[in-house]
């Protein structure tokens, strides 16, 4: 079997994301193009993602951003041979732009559509450059959505299992949150990151969310410890103090890390498995992997946390995932296709 | 020409195949309409294909699109535009929008000045009005009927037509005409001109007419008593 050329469209939230990869007779996966238009920058000033402006957004941009990962590949619409989108989870009017074009497309060019699970999407990004997947592992997603351990077994087409998850705030929502509380700007993940390495991370012992003895093992809370900065900084305050802005950052950095860190490592072990992926937005958090890479060390755990660019919400990881399903041998979705907000994790495609 | 219409700016979603000549009225092949205010991205594409399919053409026998730009609830209207736009991409074919309003009043064609109302939802209607020609006089606008109400006597509209119309009825105190949704035809008779000269199309802008809803905020949100 020759080639397949599989596209990927992603628009869960605020980036309009068009990716192409190739699929090889072997299953190799190649990036051809990864093409994202943000819409970033028109919601910091409400500090935090404001789904309408996003929706609007995506309609502007989708198909420019698809011009251009054609063009950045040199491949033409009639040579793909599959088209997968994002379904789920994620914002209902913003997926419903990205599954609308992706019908579209697939109707016109008469190809098969599959709609897929965005959080599947963000390990599969790991696959375009860490290579296949070993038989089990485990991945660590962490965003300003979503904060996940999951399980996944022979394959990322075959089964995942969510293991463990957060019961309010997601990672990446405490650093938006914490981020505000400090007067840095959002999204609040690079400025605390940049922040933070002027500080001491131990400065202050900022809680470590449901790490007691009977607390779930493997789920995480974040909201008590944005909480806790905030009465931190408020007493600091009100006692006059000045605010060692760069410590706060630093020890609620340290938290974060460590908790995410901590349970993923515990359920590896547990669970018995060798290999950690982390992928999502807060991925790219410098103390994050950091910290991971010490812990799976001494573990003896690989560690494969894909470049920043993959671990962010973009096409490319839609495209590879579908690549895994068409590899697979898994049926279209309808095209009578609805998008699923709510969309658990276990469900990679929805049929 | 074959001319695809598609809008999805009112509760119904609208698919169509339309064949249009010079000095003729645009001529159905077939259609597709369901009324579910919330199913436009499920039953859009499968209206296109199957509308199509009916008319025993192919995508690929397409010369134009042509599709509803609202004003219209907002996650719906857009289903529309992104199915179009990405439609004309891969066919490679030209994009005409088109007011919704402006293809109710074509379907109406009633010969006198025309008020088309649509239900903007939050008790308001989506407006514009039309003189006896069928020319878009003012609108569209997003107002309260009963604000509309006030303008109507400088609008010198006798009649009104669409669902706004039909649930305000009482406010607006109009002739109610039989024309609530747009039908393929009325579509392309309001792009029939540009689509005929094949005109470079305009910018597939969607009449939102309203600001997202969202407040900046102010300060910081204490958790301890200041």
């Amino acid at each position: 079997m020759s080639d397949r050329l599989i596209l990927g469209i992603e628009s869960s939230c605020d980036e309009t994301g068009v990716g192409i990869v190739r699929l090889g007779p072997d299953g190799s996966l190649e990036l051809l193009a990864d093409e994202v238009a943000s819409s970033v920058e028109e919601h910091a000033r409400f500090g935090g993602v404001v789904p309408e402006v996003a929706s609007r957004a995506h309609l502007e941009a989708m198909v420019p951003t698809m011009r251009r990962a054609l063009d950045a590949s040199g491949v033409e619409l009639s040579q793909i041979h599959s088209i997968a989108v994002t379904a789920g989870p994620g914002l209902a009017g913003a997926l419903l732009v990205g599954v609308a074009a992706a019908k579209a497309y697939a109707a016109a060019l008469n190809k098969p559509l599959y709609g897929v699970n965005h959080l599947a999407g963000h390990v599969a990004a790991d696959t375009l450059q860490h290579g296949p997947l070993p038989q089990r592992c485990l991945a660590l997603l962490v965003s300003g959505g979503h904060s996940q351990l999951l399980l996944v077994e022979g394959g990322l087409a075959n089964s995942i299992t969510e293991i463990g998850s957060t019961v309010d705030d997601a990672a990446g929502e405490a650093y938006d949150k914490v981020a505000r509380l400090l007067d840095l700007p959002y999204p609040g993940g690079p400025p605390i990151d940049k922040l933070a390495k002027q500080g001491n991370g131990c400065a202050i012992a900022f809680p470590r969310g449901l790490t007691g003895p009977r607390d779930a093992k493997y789920d995480f809370s974040f909201s008590g410890l944005k909480t806790s900065v905030a009465r931190w900084v408020e007493r600091a305050e009100r006692a006059g103090e000045e605010i060692p802005l760069a410590d706060v950052a630093a020890s609620f950095q340290e938290a974060v890390a460590d908790v995410l860190t901590a349970k993923a490592i515990r359920a590896a072990k547990d669970l018995n498995v060798d290999t950690l992926v982390i992928s999502g937005g807060v991925a790219a958090n410098s103390r994050l992997s950091g910290l991971a890479a010490e812990r799976c060390a001494e573990a003896g755990i690989e560690l494969r946390v894909p470049r920043p660019r993959l671990c962010t919400d973009n096409g490319a990881m839609i495209a590879a995932l579908g690549a895994h399903l068409v590899a697979a041998g898994a049926k279209p979705s309808p095209m009578d296709l609805s998008t699923t907000p709510g969309l658990p994790v276990n469900t990679v495609q929805i049929l | 020409m074959l001319v695809l219409a598609v809008d999805t700016a009112t509760p119904a979603v609208t698919a169509g195949v339309v064949e249009l000549a010079p000095d003729s009225p645009p001529r159905l092949l077939a259609k597709r309409v369901t009324l579910n205010a919330k199913a436009h991205g499920e039953l859009l594409t499968p209206h296109i294909s199957d509308s199509l399919e009916e008319a025993g053409k192919t995508f690929a026998d397409l010369d134009a699109i042509v599709v509803g730009a609202g004003p219209g609830p907002f996650t719906g209207l857009r289903v529309g535009l992104a199915t179009a736009a990405a439609l004309g991409q891969a066919l490679n074919r030209p994009v005409y929008p088109v007011a919704t309003t402006d293809a109710i009043a074509k379907d109406a064609a009633s010969g006198h000045p025309l008020l088309v109302a649509t239900d903007a939802r939050r008790k308001e209607v989506y407006w514009a009005a039309y003189d006896a020609a069928g020319r878009r006089t003012d609108g569209p606008h997003v107002e309260r009927p009963q604000d509309l109400a006030e303008k109507l006597p400088a609008l010198g509209v006798q009649q009104a037509t669409g669902e706004g119309a039909e649930i305000y009825q009482d406010v607006l105190g109009l002739e109610l005409l039989q024309s609530k949704h747009p039908s393929p035809e009325g579509l392309v008779a309001a792009a029939a001109a540009e689509v005929l000269a094949k005109a470079r199309p305009a910018a597939l802008t969607p009449l939102y007419l309203r600001r997202p809803d969202a407040v900046e905020p102010t300060g910081r949100k204490r958790v301890t008593r200041a």
